[in-house]
């Protein structure tokens, strides 16, 4: 067979042979490859944390960084500090920013693209820039308040939040649920909080997460207006002791992980509750 | 007992519904007028079908009598009391919408409740009623499953309850069969109308499927550029059409170039009367709006007029003549059509001895059903 084609027939036949069985495995490393530089990049960090978390000064395996976390000056104070943060950012957020949505989706759906603007705009102003103004502009009794940085913080989360909200909007045929809503004699308050809302669950629980994390992390405007959350703390603390800072920076990690993962879960068991329920009928 | 249940338990039916009137409406939106003066009154417990195509205004007219229009100009009034201030969460009107409109995070029963429940009733007294209007629209076994879980007719049916839950003045369809297959669509048409029969609900039925509006509605309001053409009674719309827009728009028609003299005009060597219509009678170039059913064929070899296509409708069999250039249709029994063959000659003549005249319209394509 071999003899009667001639070499150059040959290599074209080999040329155009099926890539799937050269091709797949060169693919399947590379992947493997690039999941490893993936994950080495976020592991590392977390696993040297962790090391150096549980190390005393003599570089020895050691407790006493994380049994020491609660008993250190200013760590509750921090850490209560940042959660009332977080909490009340989140209600502002949501408060603010679920209904304005829903009434641009409703009424000027032009106006998205305008506020798709807006809201990016936090993340183009530099935080400095951002907490300075607001610090100059802010009243006195307004500026002795840590919710100054609330009133700041729902700015910040604001392009997340709109994303979030946007997309889950998007996504349910909005004005058809609201009209219906309204046709059987609910008022815009019922229609929201028992039509709408529900039905953005996932978008919502996104907003959250995104609005917790960034609350939880944030550095920069808190420690220029000067109230200690627990970044600031994290951060000061290292020049006392570095082993406790670092431990409470990742007890906070994990701390804000499990969270998430809670509200995921929540929201994961009451889908699997109404499936249940509807099994069973 | 409420009425609702036990107007579906008797044979007679309920007290009637709400008397409906829509008075000079006028609604623009930028350069756009979608109502132009559009008025129409609704009898209590009439079912009413609005027709016309895309974008005649038949969905805003609906709408505005649902309140989620605002009118530039014109009055809407329920039982004479004019309701034009009143929202729509106030106006008790039953809404289905054309899209799926069930909420996504209750199951069925919650949904044909949640008008009760924003009425304030008790949860075990909405949960009864909720359920018998499951078992009215044949869904009591669905009561616990969510939208997805149901087909697009079920949904429907769903929503049909929910709008009758709350007991309302008016009902509002907005073409809620418009996205469902065939079967479904026969099925719900069927059930709509004996559910309003029962209940004697004052109904609004928006539509663009002549076949639907002229087999549920009482009467069929034909509408055009957001006014009201014809407002009549099916079989009137059908055969007694007023303007061209209405003889051309329901049912089928064809046209066939005709010249008025002293209100008579010469169709196939036969004279025949002008029929008055709304639009008066035109002057110039004017074509017979003529029905398949209008028009007799016969085989006559020396005749002119030759069959093109023949068309299989059961009972019937529609044939399409050309005569002098012009395609007319008309209809033939189909144990008569049979003798027919294409290329036959033919004679034809008109049954009817008025005939509609309309302004002759530009050359169309020959039709071929």
């Amino acid at each position: 067979m071999a003899a009667l084609i001639p070499d150059v027939v040959e290599d074209a036949l080999v040329i155009v042979e099926p890539p799937s069985r050269r091709r797949w495995p060169r693919l399947r490393v590379w992947r493997a490859v690039v999941l490893f530089i993936a994950g080495a990049y976020f592991l590392i960090p977390i696993y040297a944390g962790l090391r150096f978390s549980f190390e005393n000064d003599a570089g020895h395996l050691s407790l006493y960084a994380v049994k020491a976390i609660p008993s250190e000056p200013g760590f509750s104070a921090a850490f209560w500090l940042s959660m009332r943060l977080a909490v009340v950012t989140l209600a502002l957020t949501l408060v603010l920013m679920v209904p304005t949505s829903v009434y641009v989706h409703l009424k000027f759906p032009r106006l998205r693209r305008l506020l798709d603007f807006v809201t990016i705009l936090p993340i183009v102003i530099p935080p400095i820039v951002l907490i300075l103004g607001v610090l100059r502009a802010a009243p006195l009794w307004l500026r002795a308040s840590p919710y100054l940085l609330s009133l700041v913080y729902v700015i910040l989360s604001m392009p997340f939040v709109y994303r979030s909200l946007d997309a889950g909007l998007s996504a349910i045929d909005l004005k058809t649920l609201v009209e219906a809503s309204r046709s059987l004699g609910g008022n815009w308050l019922n229609t929201l909080w028992r039509v709408v809302v529900p039905n953005l669950r996932s978008a919502l629980l996104s907003a959250t997460v995104l609005t917790l994390a960034l609350v939880l992390g944030e550095f920069t405007m808190a420690s220029l207006d000067l109230w200690t959350t627990l970044p600031v703390w994290i951060y000061q603390f290292q020049q006392v002791d570095a082993h406790v800072s670092t431990a409470v920076s990742m007890v906070s990690l994990v701390g804000t992980w499990l969270l998430i993962t809670l509200i995921v879960s929540l929201d994961r068991s009451q889908s699997r509750r109404a499936r249940r329920r509807t099994k069973n009928s | 007992m409420t009425e609702l249940a036990d107007a579906t338990r008797t044979t007679e039916p309920a007290p009637a519904g709400a008397r409906v009137g829509l008075e000079g409406l006028v609604r623009t939106y930028g350069a756009t007028r979608a109502l132009d003066g559009f008025s129409l009154a609704i009898e209590p417990g009439e079912f009413v079908a609005l027709l016309g195509p895309s974008g005649c205004g038949k969905t805003t007219a609906l709408r505005v009598l649902a309140g989620f229009e605002q009118l530039d100009s014109g009055r809407v009034t329920v039982d004479g009391r004019d309701v034009g201030k009143i929202s729509a969460q106030h106006r008790d009107m039953g809404m289905v919408f054309q899209s799926y409109s069930l909420f996504p995070n209750m199951n069925a029963l919650n949904n044909v409740a949640f008008g009760l429940r924003m009425r304030h009733q008790h949860a075990a007294q909405r949960r009864q009623k909720a359920g018998e209007l499951l078992e009215l629209v044949g869904l009591s076994d669905q009561a616990q499953k969510y939208p997805h879980q149901m087909s697009g007719g079920q949904q429907q049916r769903v929503a049909l309850a929910r709008a009758l839950a709350i007991e309302p003045r008016v009902l509002l369809l907005d073409e809620p069969l418009s996205a469902l297959d065939a079967k479904v669509r026969a099925e719900l048409r069927d059930q709509i109308r004996q559910l309003q029969q029962r209940l004697a609900i004052t109904t609004v039925f928006v539509t663009h499927d002549q076949e639907e509006a002229l087999s549920m509605a009482d009467r069929v309001c034909v509408m055009s550029a957001g006014r009201a053409e014809q407002t009549a009674t099916p079989a009137t719309l059908y055969s007694r059409p007023t303007t061209p827009f209405v003889a051309e728009f329901v049912g089928v028609s064809s046209r066939v170039p005709v010249e008025p003299v002293n209100d008579t005009v010469t169709l196939f060597g036969e004279s025949c009367r002008v029929r008055p219509s709304d639009a008066g009678v035109p002057t110039g170039e004017v074509d017979a709006l003529l029905r398949p059913e209008d028009v007799t064929v016969t085989l006559d070899a020396t005749a002119k007029p030759f069959v093109t296509h023949k068309s299989f409708l059961g009972a019937i069999t529609r044939v399409i003549v050309q005569v002098d250039g012009v395609a007319v249709r008309a209809d033939v029994r189909s144990d008569v059509a049979a003798d027919i063959e294409l290329g036959a000659r033919v004679r034809l003549a008109v049954v009817s001895r008025d005939v509609l005249v309309a302004r002759r319209a530009p050359a169309r394509p020959a039709p071929t059903d």
